[in-house]
């Protein structure tokens, strides 16, 4: 095992398959000469040449096109976003284009791209650099969805993304470059769909990805202090959903508490919580306790923006509440 | 050879009234609810595909918007798949999955119609992309009507085109009017080729009514372009005659019927015939024969979408992911 960087192990998983496969291909702002805004391509420019880490102008729209096209006749791109919110100028391509083509030639042109880059909140980036968009790409048929949390998951399912023949949306979060963990040596794949229960429990579910995955485990140590042995479940991919493993958690705990950085309404958070209700009502203790964005713009103001946030307090306390503890 | 050796115009003729009954019957079918949905029609501007598709090679790949049965026919797609197509029957040229303004053929290098309006370009300009990317001689063909001019798709891509030189014709049809706002109201610049200056990308007028000019002219350009593998733009100043579709009218609010019937008496087809019996390279009965055979392909293709099986129910979610 490796202890790298999320940031490093983004990096060897596109480096191993543009070895692997002359088709793949870097495009984005910043991914060459300044060796990546988050420095997730560095030393790409030099090892495969300008011809495949290729920098664009600010036109989120027309190099995501141009990917799309790419695709369409064989290649393999990896389009990055500098950041998710960006790539709001490019959902136009995304949506009516990359997932719609095979639909609508009836299975005749397929698109195997990558769309990748940061989501979510960093450090007090204001409303329009803070957004966490995961449920606007998990609506739309045709597109898969990962968001890893620690770096052998974001290596693993990235070379699965890179290597599906669809197009794949891959959130990654700029507070998440730098954290370390175990990677294994070697080729590995993770497989899109598939979830993974990160820490084993028996009071409680919380699920989480992401960013949030992170604060879950923490929040869980937390909440062992207390008595509380909480089961922290990671989807990782968010569409396709991997609902078995999510339910045999649930089976075992019969609580739920679901947390995520982007707003309620019409959030994932919200999908999952529909489907537990649905697939296992009579197994649940409680009603599903969901922790999210508050619904609002995220602030600058640094109180504001921590009040806008899910916290651990905010997590233990919808904990108490599936547990009726409060 | 001289370029009058070259150039096939019987069979660019019998391509422009194939569009053209092709055209009118759908209609037909529109109005008898066999057709459904948008439904828009080429007539008038048959000469652009024809001479543009027609100085392409086999290999080249065309891209196009939603008006593009016209490119589809051009490029040699199966009449009857088309109507099939337009039908929504499984015999369409996308399994009925399509419909009108989305007809793709990837045996012939036919990369779809696309209606959102400007969306296709920088997809164009990617196939370029990959045509450079592996080395490739095939030069990329973008239909475009002027209504996407203005938009931010077609700008972006046609600044990463000239700058990364991509080999890709854009194709700019000129028909005056987005869907009712004619050029002059929805462009700054109304000469729409001098959009291309802001690239530094070159660029040409082509006499869209006259599928001579645009035979002539394109290939020289498609031939410059592979050679360069910088790319072109071509502004076709052409005309629509009947509605932006189906649901809207051919005249009213936006124009009057005596414009369209002016620039009726430049129809290409009429305009083409005219030519060729004066050089004596047609005779009228040659012409008549031409239109029933042609008739008869229309009336097969419609027997053959009306006899063609709707596609299974399976079909809803068969095509959303690739396996």
């Amino acid at each position: 095992m490796a202890h790298i960087a999320y940031r490093e192990a983004l990096g060897q998983a596109m480096s191993e398959e543009m070895r692997r496969d002359e088709k793949v291909f870097l495009m984005g702002e910043e991914v060459g000469f300044y060796q990546g805004a988050f420095k997730v391509s560095r030393g790409m420019l030099e090892e495969f040449g300008p011809m495949r880490v290729i920098d664009t102008p600010i036109t989120e729209a027309g190099f995501t096109g141009v990917g799309i096209g790419a695709a369409m006749v064989g290649l393999r791109p990896i389009i990055e976003m500098m950041t998710f919110n960006f790539s709001i100028l490019a959902m136009d391509q995304i949506i009516n284009n990359a997932a719609k083509v095979r639909s609508m030639s009836g299975g005749q042109f397929t698109v195997p791209m990558v769309v990748r880059g940061p989501g979510g909140s960093a450090a007090r980036l204001a409303a329009q650099h803070s957004q966490s968009l995961e449920s606007l790409y998990c609506h739309i048929a045709g597109l898969k969805v990962i968001a890893p949390s620690v770096p052998k998951d974001a290596k693993g399912l990235l070379k699965s993304a890179i290597r599906d023949n669809n197009p794949v949306i891959c959130f990654e979060a700029q507070a998440l470059y730098g954290t370390m963990g175990e990677v294994p040596e070697g080729e590995y794949t993770i497989p899109i769909g598939v979830a993974d229960v990160k820490r084993e429990g028996k009071d409680v579910t919380l699920i989480a990805w992401s960013k949030m995955l992170l604060l879950c485990l923490r929040t869980a140590e937390e909440l062992a202090k207390q008595g509380i042995d909480a089961e922290v479940v990671d989807p990782r991919t968010l569409r396709p959903l991997d609902m078995e493993t999510i339910l045999q958690s649930v089976r075992k705990t019969n609580r739920v508490v679901i947390v995520e950085e982007a707003w309620p309404y019409a959030s994932v958070g919200a999908e999952i919580a529909d489907r537990i209700t649905h697939e296992a009502l009579d197994i649940l203790d409680a009603p599903v306790e969901r922790v999210t964005g508050v619904d609002a713009p995220i602030p600058y103001a640094k109180n504001l923006e921590q009040a806008a946030l899910p916290s651990p307090e905010k997590i233990i306390q919808a904990v108490k509440k599936v547990m009726y503890l409060e | 050879m001289t370029s009058k050796q070259k150039m096939p115009l019987i069979e660019f003729l019998r391509q422009m009234v194939l569009i053209r009954r092709f055209e009118e019957k759908a209609a037909e079918m529109y109005a008898l609810g066999k057709i459904a949905g948008f439904c828009h029609l080429y007539i008038g501007e048959e000469a652009v595909a024809v001479g543009a598709i027609g100085a392409a090679n086999p290999d080249d790949y065309i891209v196009t918007a939603y008006r593009d049965h016209g490119h589809a026919l051009a490029r040699g797609l199966e009449p009857k798949r088309v109507m099939a197509e337009l039908f929504g029957k499984a015999t369409g040229v996308s399994k009925g999955m399509g419909g009108s303004m989305h007809l793709f053929d990837a045996g012939k290098n036919f990369m779809g119609g696309y209606a959102i309006v400007g969306g296709h370009i920088p997809v164009a300009t990617g196939i370029g992309f990959a045509m450079k990317y592996e080395k490739k001689d095939q030069v990329v063909l973008c239909f475009f009507g002027e209504g996407s001019v203005p938009s931010g798709n077609f700008h972006e891509a046609l600044n990463l085109a000239s700058l990364w030189r991509l080999p890709v014709v854009y194709i700019c049809e000129n028909n005056r009017f987005g869907m009712g706002t004619p050029v002059e109201r929805s462009s700054a610049v109304y000469d729409i080729a001098h959009a291309a200056r802001a690239h530094d990308m070159p660029f040409h007028h082509i006499d869209g009514m006259d599928v001579t000019d645009v035979y002539t002219q394109m290939q020289k350009i498609i031939e410059a372009v592979r050679k360069s593998k910088r790319p072109i733009f071509v502004e076709a100043r052409t005309y629509r005659y009947m509605g932006h579709s189906m649901s809207d009218p051919a005249h009213g609010h936006y124009r009057t019927k005596a414009e369209i019937d002016e620039q009726k008496k430049r129809d290409p087809i009429l305009t083409l015939q005219q030519q060729l019996l004066e050089k004596k390279e047609i005779t009228k009965e040659e012409i008549a024969k031409m239109e029933r055979e042609i008739q008869d392909i229309v009336q097969e293709s419609v027997e053959f979408a009306d006899k063609s099986p709707e596609p299974p129910l399976e079909a809803l979610t068969e095509y959303v992911y690739a396996p």
